[in-house]
């Protein structure tokens, strides 16, 4: 993916931009409003990554303006301010992610994963997701591996269904949080862990491959196993 | 603009006052027109009297040139020329037998203790249903005959009756339109009280943009209400100064702190497996758990600042309970604890749908921290609370306050992870929503009662 960061700290920037290289994107960097606006609106971009405060125009500001010129590029705020409030207004500028620093690398990635296949996602509704012999019906809201049903509770499935539809991909806990139980907050403890744990019991205990990985440092991936092993 | 109760009313300061204005008012009325009645309707009865004296002042000096016919002359001559009997003579022997004059007998009344005779002329009927009202003076001549001079009084009557009437409607004009001038001049200043008490009730909520309004008379509201707002002006200019500082230390402490981070993540991944990796890796989580203090602290600064309830909606504490407890629930469980809630009575509150979820997280958190296995935590709502009731430890009384401060842990839970903020936290939400938070003995255990305002 192309991607271009919008940040004024060299440092962060510098630590942007290792990242996503190491993962493979290619990205660009811009250290002020004026010149991340010139660079968006004439080059292409996968996904904009804008610090909150920057010289110039603000970040708020540039995503604001590429909006109102039909620029639709996903772009994730970066923020040292945590508050629901900010959080509110950058996503009523039209931002589609807001990360509060610090963050890890790991968390940084995933949520631009999340937001670019989102992006790009078809806009039919699909009725079954399915990652190797996983199968999810979304209409009965079942869930079936190798053939056999699975019972799952409510937030069990939602959050199979968060995993599923980011396959391959990691998912953090604050995303997890975010996305299946649609709160920002700052859980002080291994909540979630304990919720992946227990889903990780029905889905994986039974069978030889387990498909829920836990990705040291981050969170979560949901992978189909290699074909090779 | 509404009219205020009347319990309010009475409540009032401005109002009392008036009311004592109104009495004093009233009273002063009363005297005055107390005083134009005693000075109008007494000199009438008093003339009466003179002229009285005066006639039998010369009836007498009649008797004693001219003897008792010239008297008894003079007496039928003024009766013949008054017809109407508007004077009132009577000349009788000592056994007040009549001789002479337009009465038929000698009334049957005492002298009052000024000497005059007030009586009805009965022999006269009456006019309108009234009796013929006449006042007399009695007099004995130097021959023991007995001599009655007098008047009727009925047009003085009628007079003072109106004076009094006048006397009476004017009192209670006077009282009514005190009343209602006092009523009408306390609403007007208790308008303007209220204008004042009004903002700084929004102010205290939270929302310091608010002024009070000022009309532009420059008296002596109009000078409070200016300074007031000038004072306003200076505490937002200081709170602003106080954000602005909060604002820029989290960017400016924060991204040095990420930077350090994010440098030992480097490291620690550059580094292969070994025992430096671990250590590389411990550092990270310091640091993370650095930031996250750091975080929590700004959090907490924020929320506590105000004003900040651009988020408020209906939210359903029975969402939020079932919420909680749904995530809870494993954990509680992996500890052996059993987890309830009861939403029986669970009501809606304007509030800020994450930070009641955080406070009620951080309740559940601290519970279940420390209560140990094979014990319970009961989650309970009410219309506008959330309570927390578990079977743990519990805290000392002397130590419910203390809890709430930043950083502050208590002895007994020093081996138990975290920052010490949970609380404070959870406080600053309880007052974002006009409510509080109590700590009561669960017997045993602790009962935290998150309660939102009304």
């Amino acid at each position: 993916m192309r991607i271009l960061v919008i940040e004024d700290d060299a440092d962060v920037a510098a630590y942007i931009v290792k990242a996503l290289r190491e993962a493979g994107h290619v990205a660009t960097h811009a250290d002020n409003g004026k010149d991340g606006l010139f660079l968006a609106t004439t080059e292409t971009f996968d996904a904009l990554v804008v610090d909150r405060m920057l010289p110039g125009p603000d970040g708020l500001t540039v995503i604001r303006t590429l909006r109102a010129s039909d620029d639709m590029t996903p772009a994730l705020i970066l923020s040292a301010l945590g508050e629901v409030d900010d959080r509110v207004k950058g996503l009523k500028a039209g931002g589609d992610d807001y990360l509060v620093k610090p963050f890890a690398a790991a968390e940084l990635l995933a949520r631009l994963e999340a937001l670019t296949r989102r992006a790009g996602g078809s806009a039919q509704a699909e009725t079954a997701l399915r990652v190797g012999d996983l199968e999810m019906d979304l209409l009965s809201r079942s869930v079936t591996r190798g053939g056999t049903p699975i019972d799952l509770q409510p937030r069990e499935f939602a959050l199979l269904e968060f995993l599923i539809r980011n396959a391959g991909n990691v998912v953090t806990r604050t995303m997890l949080l975010e996305n299946v139980w649609d709160y920002h907050f700052d859980p002080q403890t291994n909540v979630i862990d304990v919720h992946v744990s227990r889903l990780r019991q029905k889905i994986d205990r039974d069978f030889d491959t387990p498909l829920i990985h836990t990705v040291r440092g981050a969170g979560y991936v949901l992978r189909a196993p290699d074909p090779a092993s | 603009m509404s009219f205020a109760p009347p319990t309010r009313l009475l409540r009032s300061a401005t109002f009392r006052l008036t009311l004592v204005y109104a009495a004093l008012f009233c009273t002063s009325a009363a005297v005055l027109l107390g005083f134009v009645w005693w000075a109008t309707a007494g000199v009438l009865s008093q003339q009466v009297d003179e002229t009285i004296l005066a006639d039998i002042k010369g009836l007498a000096e009649q008797y004693e040139r001219r003897g008792t016919p010239g008297v008894a002359a003079i007496i039928s001559e003024r009766v013949r020329r008054d017809p109407g009997g508007r004077t009132v003579y009577l000349l009788t022997d000592p056994l007040r037998r009549r001789l002479v004059g337009n009465l038929s007998s000698w009334p049957s009344v005492q002298p009052d203790t000024d000497g005059g005779m007030t009586f009805e002329r009965v022999d006269r009927g009456s006019i309108d249903g009234r009796p013929h009202l006449a006042r007399a003076r009695p007099f004995v001549l130097q021959g023991g005959l007995n001599l009655l001079v007098g008047r009727e009084v009925r047009e003085l009557e009628q007079t003072r009756r109106m004076i009094l009437n006048a006397v009476i409607w004017g009192i209670l004009i006077t009282a009514a339109l005190a009343l209602a001038g006092g009523v009408a001049m306390s609403r007007s200043t208790a308008r303007r009280i209220e204008a004042i008490n009004e903002t700084s009730r929004d102010i205290m909520s939270g929302d310091l943009s608010r002024r009070i309004p000022v009309r532009g008379t420059a008296d002596e509201f109009d000078q409070l209400a200016a300074n007031l707002n000038g004072m306003l002006d200076r505490i937002q200019h200081l709170m602003e100064g106080l954000w602005h500082v909060s604002d820029n230390s989290a960017h400016d402490l924060r991204t040095p702190l990420t930077r350090l981070r994010n440098r030992l993540e480097g490291l620690r991944d550059d580094e292969p497996a070994s025992g430096r990796r671990d250590a590389l890796e411990a550092a990270v989580g310091e640091a993370d758990g650095l930031l996250s203090v750091f975080g929590a602290l700004l959090r907490i600064a924020q929320i506590e600042a105000g004003g900040r309830r651009e988020n408020f909606a209906d939210v359903a504490l029975r969402d939020i309970a079932a919420d909680v407890s749904e995530l809870y629930e494993p954990v509680a469980d992996e500890k052996g604890l059993t987890l309830t809630v009861d939403m029986a009575r669970a009501g809606n509150v304007a509030g800020d749908r994450d930070l009641l979820f955080q406070a009620l997280a951080n309740l559940v958190d601290n519970a279940i921290k420390y209560t140990p296995a094979g014990g319970t935590v009961a989650i309970s709502v009410d219309a506008a609370s959330l309570t927390v009731a578990d079977s743990g430890p519990g805290i000392p009384a002397a130590d419910r306050d203390a809890v709430f401060d930043r950083f502050h842990r208590l002895e007994a839970s020093r081996n138990q992870p975290g920052s010490g903020l949970g609380l404070s936290l959870v406080r600053a939400v309880a007052q974002l929503h006009d409510g509080a938070v109590q700590l009561e003995d669960n017997a045993p255990g602790l009962r935290a009662t998150l309660s939102l305002g009304s």
